[in-house]
């Protein structure tokens, strides 16, 4: 059985997490081997996923973490008494 | 950040922060500050929104300790504050944006193939630049919520598909489905981008 670029495109996803049937997975694997365009497709998402886990795309900004431990600070002694009184659900 | 929890320690701290010693939970939640403040810049349009999110979520999940009983992992539980206090700020902003209600893969497959053929890889050391930052916060950004919040859970911060189902309250079928309507339209969104902030060369060879 053959499969078409688009019915591919369809399994893109499944196919990097490695979560399509065998049978499926086989079929796309052929269809990868002979065709440009869908390898192309799987290797700049592949490299997209890559890129957007790296922590470096999202930094914290200079000082955040000071910031908030002093916002936490000052509010955590503000409630510790209502906290400790927590019976609500 | 991706920590690999230790649950029981986690479990003890948070005993022990319930009991009255509150100084343990500014330890409690550092390991979690870099993933609380990505979800929140990806929904807010700047840092200082995404700022005050990522303050009220450690102060709401402080405040809301004793409600927490170990059902979900704590990691989850503090995502789930966080897209609630993300989506509360950005209705009080009136800036959110219609869902795509249509969930059919049809459109997903709609790719420009010949704008792929030149781009495949972009080295991570390109991260190093805040052009490319910027240009990846803004394609995760523009991606409409339900899209938006999959692809953070699953592929920025790697929960498995099974923990995105839980903390987003969905089936892991929709998690499926949605996760590749997101990856695709990044793909879609960002290869013509990134072809053009990358040397002419191929890097993968």
């Amino acid at each position: 059985m053959i499969i078409e670029c688009k019915h591919v495109w369809n399994y893109i996803s499944g196919y990097l997490d490695d979560s399509l049937s065998p049978e499926i997975r086989e079929l796309v694997q052929r269809h990868l081997e002979h065709c440009e365009i869908c390898s192309a497709v799987l290797d700049s998402t592949r490299n997209i996923l890559v890129l957007i886990a790296d922590d470096r795309v999202f930094e914290l900004p200079v000082g955040f973490s000071d910031r908030l431990h002093a916002r936490l600070a000052r509010e955590i002694d503000g409630d510790s008494l209502e906290l400790r009184d927590d019976s609500v659900h | 950040m991706k920590v690999e929890l230790s649950a029981p320690n986690e479990a003890q701290m948070i005993a022990a922060i319930l009991h009255g010693d509150t100084e343990l939970y500014h330890d409690l939640i550092r390991p979690y500050e870099h993933s609380v403040y990505s979800m929140a810049l990806s929904f807010m349009k700047n840092e200082s929104d995404a700022e005050d999110v990522a303050q009220e979520t450690f102060l709401k999940a402080f405040r809301n300790l004793g409600q927490f009983r170990g059902q979900a992992k704590f990691s989850t539980w503090l995502i789930s504050i966080t897209l609630n206090e993300a989506r509360g700020r950005l209705r009080r902003q009136s800036v959110v944006r219609m869902e795509i209600l249509d969930e059919t893969l049809e459109e997903a497959g709609r790719v420009q193939s010949a704008l792929l053929r030149e781009w495949r890889e972009v080295p991570s050391e390109a991260l190093e630049r805040k052009e490319v930052r910027e240009i990846l916060q803004e394609a995760i950004r523009n991606l409409s919520p339900i899209y938006r919040e999959v692809l953070l859970l699953r592929d920025v911060e790697e929960l498995s598909i099974e923990e995105t189902a839980a903390a987003l309250t969905v089936s892991t079928a929709t998690v499926k489905v949605r996760l590749h309507r997101a990856r695709m339209m990044m793909q879609k969104q960002l290869a013509p981008q990134l072809k053009t902030t990358s040397p002419k060369r191929r890097w993968f060879q």
